[in-house]
């Protein structure tokens, strides 16, 4: 993969990982209009997105249009330096992308 | 033996329904469990039954919602949620006034700390519930946002 639309920090501190990610996505809420053509924009946006830390799911979340365009999200859980964490996304439209990183 | 049969089967069936009620974090199901009914509901409470299966909560002072009193652009509401509660399983988001109001549901695995941090929507001036599942219960607080510029439809 050139490029993935996913940018993801884990951070160990005091056996505590601090994930932060941004993933980039234009979330459409399928309720905007097309200025130009005046047509409804259809819904476009991320459905679920989970957490995998050494091979256990740690966090999967379920997302509606209420995201923010270019989702930023963070949350926390038990673990150390050096831990692999996956991240997931899967969008309406059945795409999704992914990305495994270490534990700093 | 064709008793045999039937106990194992009836036990297999009791164990597969009772897996399907409780079973609230299984990997990989998510997609196919997308809450529709829940994101499409127009109020809040039809979002929270949909979303936790109960659409009452109590209020807890525990649960500490960090979101901007004012936020300029409803586009872009950064909201973090944290609570001192033990063992909190999921943590949901809700903002009132939407036009569905069910933001995101984070279910949290063992382990996990009851913290989430994200950015949402809000169409206009409203409240922003959290809702935790702590120990089989339901606990919620609230925080109004107040938006000077809408961020639903544009």
């Amino acid at each position: 993969m050139a490029k993935s639309s996913i940018k993801i920090r884990a951070k160990a501190k005091n056996g505590v990982v601090t994930v932060k990610a941004l993933i980039s996505h234009k979330m459409e809420t399928g309720l905007r209009k097309d200025k130009k053509t005046g047509k409804v924009i259809p819904a476009h946006f991320i459905q679920a997105v989970d957490c995998v830390h050494n091979g256990a799911a740690v966090m999967n979340a379920e997302w509606g249009v209420a995201i923010s365009k270019n989702p930023y999200l963070s949350f926390k859980f038990a673990g150390k330096s050096g831990d692999a964490v996956k991240l997931t996304w899967t969008d309406n439209t059945g795409k999704s992308d992914s990305l495994e990183t270490k534990v700093k | 033996m064709l008793r045999r049969h039937f106990l194992k089967n009836t036990m297999a069936t009791g164990a597969a329904v009772l897996a399907a009620s409780s079973g609230l974090l299984i990997p990989g199901q998510v997609l196919a469990a997308w809450n529709k009914a829940a994101f499409d509901a127009k109020d809040v409470a039809s979002a929270m039954k949909g979303a936790v299966g109960s659409d009452s909560a109590e209020a807890s002072d525990k649960i500490k919602i960090k979101a901007p009193d004012i936020a300029e652009n409803g586009a872009v509401v950064p909201v973090t949620i944290s609570s001192t509660l033990g063992d909190v399983k999921s943590i949901t988001i809700i903002s009132e006034k939407n036009g569905t109001p069910l933001v995101a549901k984070f279910n949290l695995g063992t382990g996990s700390e009851a913290y989430v941090s994200t950015r949402i929507k809000m169409g206009k001036t409203s409240n922003i519930i959290a809702v935790c599942e702590s120990g089989g219960k339901f606990y919620k607080a609230h925080k109004e946002v107040k938006v000077t510029i809408g961020g639903c439809g544009g």
